[in-house]
């Protein structure tokens, strides 16, 4: 099929040479074909679109990119770094295809599935047709649909009712092809009363310009508890577009820890509706950037039934000429009474170039709610800054600490020891990088 | 103790201070010799507090004139960091706390960076887990508080305890204790008040920031300094304390 009739240029250009992934499945054919449909029919946003006011995304449209094939494939010491020792299981996509030499998967319990999604559709398709492409929504939003019609491989996780995963299971995107445009899919089902833990990592090999459009489907059932964390650190050059959208059932719990390093333009939604009663969010987005990055990302907590707690905590530290955005909406639908949603966005900018947008957006429709939300934009505590220069520490290392310990509050919280410890060296690395530029 | 051959270790004249433009120290004369325990009393606002902060370089803390000099050296010519290296300390009377820093981790960086400029050796990270644990036995202090972020969620006598590690790991030559008593407990006085004891030695000085006589029963001062409207008005010795506890202030603003 041809994407011929696309409305802008630029969905053209990432729709030509498309072809309809070909498989016997008919539901998905349909899903794709209707996601195309979309594709062609729903326009680039631009910063006259209220989603997008901060986020121009022009510099992405500048560039031809081309469906990624054929990538040189990269050996397991480039990709050592990213790994996480504790994962009991690992699928490594290059340039979105799917490395079986890269990826563990075996001696996994039973109950516990992690596969490509591709290999798992047949054996799996009775519990993958309910999910796919049903959480993420393709018919509003231009890039799930274009990563929707490219769909044709993913990762996928399934835990088993009642079974318990204590080891992470780790995914990780390398991109390594300059121009290449990847489509990385993902659907995670905890079905009732399981639990796990899951690492989603965008890394970059090098310096390219390259486009990722991700989209992340996960599922909660009933009592079922996810761990998500979420690394996004694309190389200098490159774009990341994406989506995560979680749908939990009652009493489900969903944990996301979200820490945004790379990409040249970064954009990720994350999308969580609490479709049963009692559900539990926590929410924790970390954003450190520097340069000319722009990292936006833009929160959806959708209270659509009763007594729901969520806790969401949002920090950036913008330095150079960064710019760093972030919406948080918080919904409360009519009848969720007893919902407990909390929202806090810290900000602190480095330097007099930096720039942050942070805003809240509240829509509460029951009158028996609990909803708060604070956000602060500043530089950092003189009264902190004192007391560590009165301990001897000079002004630019305690400003290099103090930004540390902002990030590291957050990143202590990520129920990977070995991350933790990584990240933490990372963000030090950073500060007092910021500090000296 | 006061000793006629001390050295002089800390010598202030005629010390002026504004906050946000008002000027809250109206002249201040202290000399600080080896050896010596100082303390320095007066009810609130009266300008104590800014006194100990003046001379730690807070920069809230304007020095609109005077003189002070730290083993020779000009204290206003050094950056609070420079002050805290060349052994002026200030033990603050309400701790900053610092999340996402561990305690441990500060309390290094805080003693290697000191030791640096000395010109001592530094410790890794443990052989100075050993040798915080040590210090922290001097404050009856449980070593957990070593893996707590710095300050966060310590209780008010928590706080001071650390300000007091800190003072025994930095040892500093002059430590300005603020209100170090404010918001302890008769126990956790006596267990600080110990501390501070142990670690005062002939070659250092303590000066004690207070407002109740309660602390000098543990810590005995060898002048008692009674500071009213920014000024030093009245000097002695321990006895002074012990009146002015009897008295009251008004009796100083009286008699001065």
């Amino acid at each position: 099929m041809s994407a011929v009739g696309a409305k802008h240029p630029y969905i053209e250009s990432l729709l030509r040479g498309y072809e309809m992934p070909r498989s016997g499945i008919s539901w998905l054919n349909e899903r794709r074909a209707q996601a195309l449909e979309r594709a062609n029919a729903l326009t680039v946003p631009t910063t006259r679109d209220e989603e997008w006011r901060f986020t121009d995304i022009t510099p992405l449209t500048r560039v031809q990119f081309q469906p990624a094939a054929g990538a040189p494939r990269p050996a397991m010491a480039d990709l050592s770094r990213f790994i996480v020792p504790e994962a009991a299981a690992r699928l490594v996509f290059v340039d979105g295809a799917f490395a079986p030499a890269l990826s563990v998967t075996a001696g996994l319990p039973q109950g516990v599935v992690v596969s490509p999604l591709a290999a798992a559709l047949d054996a799996h398709a009775w519990e993958i047709e309910p999910h796919l492409a049903r959480h993420a929504e393709y018919e509003r939003e231009v890039f799930i649909a274009l990563n929707t019609a490219h769909l044709r491989d993913g990762a996928f996780v399934r835990i088993a009712r009642n079974r318990s995963h204590p080891a992470p299971v780790q995914i990780i995107h390398v991109s390594t092809r300059k121009e290449a445009a990847a489509y990385p899919r993902c659907l995670v089902i905890a079905e009732a009363g399981a639990e796990c833990t899951l690492i989603e990592d965008y890394a970059g090999l090098g310096d390219a310009v390259y486009f990722n459009d991700a989209v992340t489907e996960i599922v909660a059932g009933e009592g079922a508890c996810v761990r998500h964390v979420r690394l996004q650190r694309e190389s200098g050059g490159a774009f990341h577009i994406a989506t995560c959208a979680a749908s939990l059932a009652r009493n489900a719990r969903y944990v996301s820890h979200t820490i945004t390093l790379g990409a040249r333009l970064s954009r990720f939604n994350l999308n969580v509706v609490q479709q049963g009663e009692g559900a539990e969010i926590e929410m924790d987005g970390l954003a450190l950037i520097s340069g000319r990055q722009l990292a936006d990302t833009h929160s959806l907590m959708d209270h659509a039934r009763p007594s729901g707690r969520c806790q969401q905590a949002h920090r950036c530290i913008v330095g150079g000429a960064a710019h760093a955005v972030f919406n948080g909406k918080i919904v409360v639908r009519p009848g969720a009474q007893l919902t407990d949603s909390a929202q806090q966005s810290r900000n602190l900018l480095l330097s007099d170039r930096a720039r942050v947008d942070t805003k809240p957006q509240l829509e509460i429709f029951a009158d028996d709610v609990k909803c708060a939300h604070g956000a602060t934009v500043g530089q950092l505590d003189p009264e902190q800054v004192f007391y560590l220069r009165s301990r001897g520490l000079s002004t630019e290392r305690a400003r290099s600490l103090l930004t540390y310990a902002f990030a590291a509050e957050l990143i202590d919280r990520i129920p990977v020891p070995s991350l933790v410890e990584r990240l933490e060296e990372t963000v030090l690395a950073q500060t007092q990088g910021n500090e000296r530029a | 103790m006061i000793r006629a051959d001390a050295k002089v270790l800390l010598e202030v004249k005629g010390l002026r201070a504004r906050v946000s433009g008002v000027e809250i120290l109206k002249g201040i004369d202290l000399k600080v010799a080896a050896g010596e325990v100082h303390a320095i009393m007066g009810r609130n606002g009266s300008g104590k507090s800014t006194f100990a902060k003046a001379l730690a370089g807070h920069p809230a803390y304007e020095v609109s004139g005077g003189t002070a000099r730290f083993e020779g050296r000009d204290v206003f010519d050094m950056a609070p960091e420079e002050r805290a290296r060349a052994g002026l300390f200030l033990g603050f009377q309400y701790p900053v706390e610092i999340p996402g820093v561990s305690n441990s981790a500060f309390l290094r960086l805080a003693y290697n960076t000191v030791q640096a400029a000395r010109g001592r050796e530094e410790l890794d990270p443990l052989e100075f887990d050993d040798y915080a644990r040590e210090k922290m036995k001097l404050l009856d202090m449980d070593p957990a508080f070593l893996d707590r972020s710095v300050n966060e969620g310590f209780s008010g006598g928590e706080k001071k305890r650390n300000e007091i590690l800190q003072m025994a790991l930095l040892e500093p030559r002059v430590a300005i204790l603020d209100e170090t008593d404010s918001g302890l407990d008769i126990d956790a006085l006596r267990v600080v008040a110990h501390g501070v004891n142990r670690l005062a030695t002939p070659g250092n000085a303590v000066v004690l920031v207070t407002h109740y006589q309660r602390m000098l029963g543990y810590i005995v001062p060898d002048y008692v300094h009674v500071m009213e409207g920014g000024r030093i008005v009245k000097t002695g010795g321990k006895a002074l304390a012990e009146e002015l506890e009897a008295r009251g202030y008004d009796w100083v603003r009286a008699a001065a």
